[in-house]
C-alpha cells in the first residue's frame, strides 16, 4: 500500500433524502474526513447529526448525493471488501449459532470450508468467545452478543472497522469492559484492522478511545470542529487532562446550541411564521416531567440554580442525547440559560422549581404561550373558531410543509403534552382534535 | 401465535384507494375472461372417464392418501407463488402498489368461486382425462392457501430490521444469499403459521373439489370428498361414519406430524432475541431431533438442498452488487413503463367486464343477487354474533387458566382443521327427520368449521393478558359485568376481531356448500347467494357463476373495508396491551 494514500477519504460529501413534496431534507452538508493508518477517529454528535448516515456512506450501504468517498484511493460504490461494521443493535442472525454468524461473511466470499473454519475459530478465540461457538444469540447476554458482532467483523480481516454506537445498547459496566478489551487488542496490534471509525454520542467514550474527534452539529450535519486527543493510552477518566477535554467538548457542543437557541428565540418573537422555527427542539419529545425534574435538580443543592453540564450529566446519569433536548426545552421556554457549559436558571425557572402544582401550571402556560409560537398558534386558531374545535390534521399538514412526517408527528405530540400540562387547550385522541374544553 | 390481519403498507385511512378499484377491475376482468373462455370449451366434456369408486372402508386409506397428496401439491404451488409474487411486491414499490391490492381482492373471492370459474378451463387442458380435474382440485387448494401465505411473506419482507439487511450487505452477501439466509428465515415463523392455518382451512376445500358437477358431467376424483359424496348419494350412513372417522385420523396425523412440529421448529427463527415465551412443544419434533436415523436423513436432505442451490450460488459473482440509487431519469422512465402497464391492465379489466355485461346483462338478475347477498350477509352476521356470545366467555375463561388453555387450544386448532362438510349429512338427516325450516337450520353449517377461529384467538388474547393487570383488576375489586366490560373484553378485543374476521370470511366461503344440502335425492335449500352460485355451477351457467362470484366478492370486500378493518384499527389503537 502506498504510504501516502490514506485509508479512507471523504470529500465534500452531501447527503439529502427526498421528502414527500419533492423537496429534500439535507442530512449531511459538505463533510470532509480523512482516516490514516493506525488511527481511531470518533464522530461525535447528537442524534440527527447525520453521523450514522456518514458511516453508512463509508460502508457503501448508500451513496452520497454529491461529493466522494474513497477507500484506498478507489471510489466506494458498494460494500467494500476491506470495510466491516459493528452495529448498535448487534444485528446478529438469531437463527444462526455464534460460529455460523461469524462464518457468514467468509461464506459470502466463497472461501474453502477449511479456511472458513480456521479463521472463524481464530476470531472467536481472539474476542473471548471460546466455548460459546454453538450457542444461539438469544442465549447470550448483551455484552456477549456484541462480542459476536466484533468477531464477525474482524473475521473478514478488514482494513477499516466501523462502529455504529457499538457500546450504547450495553449497560455501563459491560460497555466499559468491552471498550477496554478492544483497546487492549488494538494497542497490542492483535487485530488485523488498520483504522477505526467510531460513531458515538457519548463524549467520555470518544475521549477514551479516539485519537481524533470530529464534533458534528445537528440539522444539517456538519463537522463543527476537530479535536485531537493526545493523552496516552490507557486513559484514566479521573485524570485532570481527561476531564478538561470532556469539559471542553461540552462547551464546544453547547455553545453551538446556544447560538441556535437564541436564533430560534429571536425568530420566536416574530409574529408571522407561526410553526416553522421550532423543528429541532419540539421534534425531540421532552415530557413536562423531565422539564420539572431538571429544573428541580438544578435549583436544589449543591447547584443552587447554576450547574456545570458535565457535572450534572454525570450526577443524573444522563447521556448528551438525553440531557441536551431537556436543556434546549428549558432554554426555549426561558426557564434557563446556557453559557460556557454552565446551565443557569432564570428567575421564572427558579420560581417554577420551588412552586406548587397549580402555580407551576400557571407559569408554564404563560411561558408556553409567549415563547412557543406553535402553541400560541394552536390556541389562536381554537379561539377564532366558533366551535373551538380544530382537527389535528390541520396542524399536521401545516407542519409537514416544513418537516418530515415523523418530525411533524413528534412535534405535535410535544405540543399536545405541553398544552395539556399548561391547560392551554385540550386534545381528544379518539377524534384526533384539539379543543378548548377539558373533560370534566 | 396469531394470524395477523393484512395491515397494508402505508395503510391509508381511506376505505378504498384508486389502487383497490383497479385491483377489483383486474380480478373481475380475469374471472370474466376465464368464464368466457370456458364457454367455448364446454363441448368435449361429456366424455370424461368415469372412475369407479367404492364405499368399502378398505379403500379409505388409499383415498385419504390421495386427498393428502393433493393438499401437499397445492402447498408446494402456494410456496412457489409466495416466494415469487410476494417478493416482487415487496422489492418493487412500483409493482407493490397494484400487486398488494390484487392480493387483497383475491383473498375476498370465494374459493369455490375459483373452482366454478376455472374447472372447465382445467378440464380442457387434458381433454377426456381425470388429470384436468386433478389440476382443478390442486388449484382450489392453491387458492385457499396462497393469498394468505403471500400476505404474510410480504409483510415479513417489509419488516426485516434495517440493521440486519445492512449487516448482510456490508458482509457482501449477494441478493440471492440474502433472500435465503436472511429474508426467508426472518419470514419463517409467520409463513409457517399462516401456511398451517391455511392448510387447516384447505381440508374443507379439497374434499369439496373432489366431487364436482359441471353441467351434466359429474366428476369424482378418488379421495375422501368423492367418497362422502357417493355415500350421500346412496344414503349410506355407515359409510359416512367411516369417512368421518378416517378424516379424524388423517387430521390427527396432520396435526401431530406436520402442524405442530413445523410451528415448533419455526420458533427458532423468531426474531426477538429475548428468551422467555415458551416455544410450542411437539413430541414429533423432539423425536426427529433426537433420533439419529431421522437426524441424518434430515442432514442428507439439507445437504442435497444446498447442493441443489450451489450451482446457482456459484454462478453468482463473488463481488457484492454495486449499490446504485436510480437517477431521476431512470425513475421517470420506470414510472412511465409502469403506468403504461397499469393502463393496459385497467383497459383489459374494463374491456372484459364490459364485454361480460354486454352479453345479456340483466339488471333484474343483478338485483336478485344483491338481495340474496343481503340474506347471506344477515346469516353470517347473526351466526358470528351467536358464536361470539358462546366462545368469547369460554375463551376468556380458558385463556386465563394456563392448564386449561394447554388442553383446549390444540383441540380448537384441531377442530378448525376438520372439514366441517363431512358433518353436513348428519345435520341434514336431523333437519329432514324433525321437519325443520332449512332457511334457518342450514345456516349453522356455515359457521360449523370456522367458529373455532374465534375461540382460539380469544384464548390466545386472554393468555397474553399481563398478570399485573389481572391483579390490579382484582385489587380494585372489579367483578361481574364491570370486570368484563372494563377489563376482559377490551383486553381481548384485538384478538377477537382477528378471529371473527377469519370466521366471517370462512362462513362466506362455506355458504356455497351450506345453503344447499343433499341427502340421497332429498335436497334442502336456503335462500342465499351461496345457493345461487351452487345452482349456477350445477347448471354450468357461467354468466350467473361469474355474476354470483363478483357480487359475493363485492360483499366481502365492502364488509372488510367498511366494518372489520376500522374495528380492527380501533381495537389496535385503543386496546392493544403493550
Amino acid at each position: 500500500m502506498n504510504a501516502v494514500t490514506p485509508l479512507l477519504e471523504v470529500r465534500d460529501v452531501v447527503k439529502a433524502f427526498p421528502k414527500g413534496d419533492g423537496a429534500s431534507l439535507l442530512v449531511l452538508d459538505k463533510v470532509n474526513l480523512t482516516v490514516r493508518e493506525g488511527e481511531i477517529v470518533g464522530l461525535l454528535g447528537r442524534s440527527g447529526s447525520g453521523k450514522s448516515s456518514l458511516l453508512r456512506l463509508i460502508a457503501g450501504l448508500s451513496r452520497p448525493t454529491s461529493g466522494e468517498v474513497s477507500y484506498l484511493g478507489q471510489p466506494v460504490e458498494g460494500p467494500a471488501a476491506g470495510v466491516a461494521m459493528v452495529f448498535q443493535s448487534f444485528a446478529l442472525f438469531p437463527w444462526l449459532t455464534v460460529f455460523e454468524n461469524v462464518a457468514l461473511g467468509l461464506e459470502a466470499q466463497k472461501l474453502p470450508a477449511e479456511e472458513i473454519r480456521r479463521r472463524s475459530l481464530a476470531a472467536i478465540d481472539l474476542i473471548g468467545l471460546d466455548g460459546f461457538e454453538s450457542a444461539y444469540p438469544r442465549e447470550l447476554s448483551g455484552g456477549m452478543r456484541q462480542r459476536v458482532g466484533f468477531a464477525r467483523a474482524l473475521v473478514v480481516h478488514p482494513n477499516i472497522l466501523l462502529m455504529d454506537e457499538a457500546f450504547s445498547a450495553l449497560d455501563v459496566l459491560t460497555a466499559e469492559t468491552l471498550r477496554t478489551d478492544f483497546l487492549d487488542l488494538w494497542g497490542a496490534g492483535q487485530m488485523p484492522i488498520k483504522g477505526v471509525i467510531l460513531v458515538t454520542h457519548n463524549i467520555e467514550e470518544a475521549v477514551q478511545m479516539c485519537d481524533r474527534i470530529l464534533v458534528f452539529s445537528t440539522n444539517p450535519g456538519r463537522v463543527v470542529t476537530e479535536i485531537p486527543v493526545t493523552i496516552p493510552q490507557p486513559r484514566d477518566r479521573l485524570d485532570a487532562a481527561f476531564r478538561e477535554l470532556v469539559e471542553k467538548i461540552y462547551v464546544e457542543m453547547t455553545s453551538k446550541r446556544v447560538q441556535t437557541a437564541s436564533e430560534l428565540a429571536a425568530r420566536g418573537q416574530v409574529e408571522k411564521p407561526a410553526v416553522a422555527n421550532l423543528d429541532v427542539i419540539l421534534s425531540n419529545h421532552v415530557s413536562t416531567n423531565l422539564i420539572s425534574g431538571l429544573l428541580e435538580a438544578v435549583a436544589a443543592a449543591p447547584y443552587g440554580g447554576r450547574a456545570d453540564m458535565p457535572v450534572i450529566a454525570n450526577d443524573l446519569m444522563m447521556e448528551i442525547d438525553e440531557l441536551f433536548p431537556v436543556v434546549e426545552a428549558l432554554q426555549l421556554l426561558r426557564f434557563a440559560e446556557l453559557e460556557g457549559g454552565d446551565l443557569t436558571l432564570t428567575a421564572d425557572g427558579m420560581t417554577f422549581a420551588n412552586a406548587e402544582v397549580d402555580e407551576r401550571k400557571r407559569i408554564f402556560a404563560k411561558h408556553l404561550m409567549s415563547y412557543v409560537p406553535l402553541a400560541a398558534h394552536v390556541r389562536r386558531v381554537l379561539d377564532e373558531r366558533a366551535s373551538h374545535v380544530a382537527p389535528r390534521s390541520r396542524f399536521l399538514d401545516e407542519l409537514e410543509d416544513h418537516m418530515t412526517h415523523e418530525a411533524a408527528e413528534q412535534t405535535l405530540r410535544t405540543i399536545v403534552s405541553w398544552g395539556r400540562y399548561g391547560e392551554v387547550f385540550a386534545y381528544d385522541d379518539q377524534h384526533m382534535s384539539f379543543s378548548l374544553e377539558n373533560p370534566t | 401465535m396469531l394470524r395477523t390481519l393484512p395491515a397494508r403498507a402505508g395503510d391509508s385511512r381511506r376505505l378504498l384507494t384508486q389502487w383497490d378499484l383497479l385491483a377489483i377491475l383486474v380480478v373481475l376482468g380475469a374471472l370474466a375472461f376465464l368464464g368466457e373462455a370456458s364457454r367455448g370449451l364446454m363441448a368435449p366434456l361429456a366424455k370424461i372417464e368415469a372412475t369407479e369408486l367404492s364405499l368399502s372402508p378398505a379403500f379409505l386409506p388409499e383415498y385419504a392418501a390421495r386427498t393428502t397428496l393433493r393438499m401437499l401439491a397445492g402447498l408446494a404451488l402456494s410456496l412457489l407463488f409466495t416466494f415469487t409474487y410476494a417478493t416482487w411486491a415487496a422489492k418493487s414499490p412500483r409493482a407493490g402498489r397494484l400487486l398488494v391490492p390484487i392480493l387483497d381482492i383475491l383473498q375476498s373471492v370465494p374459493i369455490l368461486g375459483f373452482l366454478s370459474a376455472t374447472i372447465v378451463f382445467f378440464l380442457s387442458l387434458a381433454p377426456g382425462k381425470v388429470l384436468g380435474a386433478e389440476f382443478a382440485a390442486v388449484f382450489v387448494i392453491f387458492t385457499s392457501q396462497a393469498w394468505n401465505m403471500a400476505f404474510s411473506f410480504y409483510q415479513s419482507l417489509r419488516t426485516v430490521p434495517a440493521e440486519l439487511t445492512e449487516a448482510a450487505r456490508s458482509f457482501r452477501l449477494s441478493a440471492w444469499s440474502r433472500f435465503w439466509r436472511l429474508e426467508v428465515p426472518f419470514a419463517m415463523p409467520g409463513l409457517v403459521w399462516n401456511m398451517m392455518m391455511s392448510m387447516s382451512g384447505g381440508w374443507f376445500f379439497v374434499t369439496l373439489s373432489e366431487a364436482i358437477s359441471v353441467g351434466h358431467t359429474k366428476i369424482m376424483l378418488p379421495g375422501m370428498g368423492a367418497y362422502i359424496a357417493l355415500a350421500i348419494d346412496q344414503k349410506n350412513l355407515p359409510a359416512i361414519g367411516y369417512a368421518i372417522l378416517t378424516m379424524f385420523i388423517v387430521i390427527m396425523i396432520y396435526d401431530q406430524l406436520l402442524f405442530r412440529p413445523l410451528v415448533s421448529w419455526s420458533d427458532r427463527f423468531r426474531f426477538d432475541l429475548e428468551p422467555g415465551v415458551r416455544p410450542p412443544t411437539s413430541w414429533a419434533l423432539t423425536m426427529m431431533r433426537r433420533s439419529t436415523l431421522l437426524r441424518s436423513t434430515g442432514r442428507f436432505i439439507s445437504r442435497s438442498w444446498r447442493a441443489l442451490l450451489r450451482p446457482v450460488t456459484a454462478a453468482l459473482p463473488v463481488r457484492a452488487p454495486v449499490y446504485r440509487e436510480a437517477t431521476p431519469e431512470q425513475e421517470r422512465r420506470a414510472d412511465i413503463v409502469s403506468y403504461v402497464l397499469i393502463v393496459l391492465l385497467g383497459v383489459f379489466g374494463a374491456y372484459e367486464a364490459v364485454r361480460f355485461m354486454s352479453q345479456g346483462f340483466d339488471v333484474k338478475e343483478l338485483l336478485i343477487t344483491l338481495k340474496l347477498g343481503v340474506l347471506t350477509m344477515l346469516r353470517v352476521f347473526i351466526l358470528i354474533a351467536l358464536a361470539s356470545l358462546v366462545w368469547v366467555p369460554v375463551g376468556v375463561w380458558v385463556g386465563l387458566r394456563p392448564r386449561a388453555a394447554a388442553i383446549v387450544q390444540p383441540v380448537a386448532q384441531f377442530l378448525a382443521a376438520f372439514p366441517a362438510n363431512l358433518l353436513f349429512p348428519i345435520a341434514v338427516i336431523a333437519i329432514v327427520r324433525f321437519n325443520l325450516n332449512p332457511n334457518i337450520w342450514l345456516s349453522p353449517l356455515m359457521i360449523l368449521g370456522t367458529q373455532w377461529y374465534i375461540l382460539f384467538n380469544v384464548i390466545a388474547g386472554a393468555s397474553t393478558m399481563p398478570a399485573e393487570l389481572r391483579y390490579a383488576a382484582r385489587n380494585l375489586g372489579l367483578t361481574g359485568w364491570l370486570w368484563w366490560s372494563r377489563f376482559a373484553l377490551p383486553a381481548v378485543l384485538p384478538f377477537y376481531v382477528t378471529g371473527a374476521l377469519t370466521a366471517s370470511g370462512g362462513a362466506w366461503n362455506a355458504a356455497i356448500v351450506a345453503e344447499i344440502a343433499n341427502w340421497g335425492t332429498t335436497e334442502l335449500r336456503a335462500e342465499g347467494l351461496g345457493a345461487y352460485i351452487a345452482d349456477a355451477s350445477t347448471a354450468g351457467d357461467f354468466h350467473r357463476i361469474v355474476l354470483g362470484i363478483a357480487v359475493m366478492s363485492l360483499f366481502v370486500v365492502v364488509i372488510n373495508h367498511v366494518f372489520w378493518r376500522p374495528i380492527y384499527r380501533y381495537a389496535e389503537r385503543k386496546y392493544r396491551l403493550s
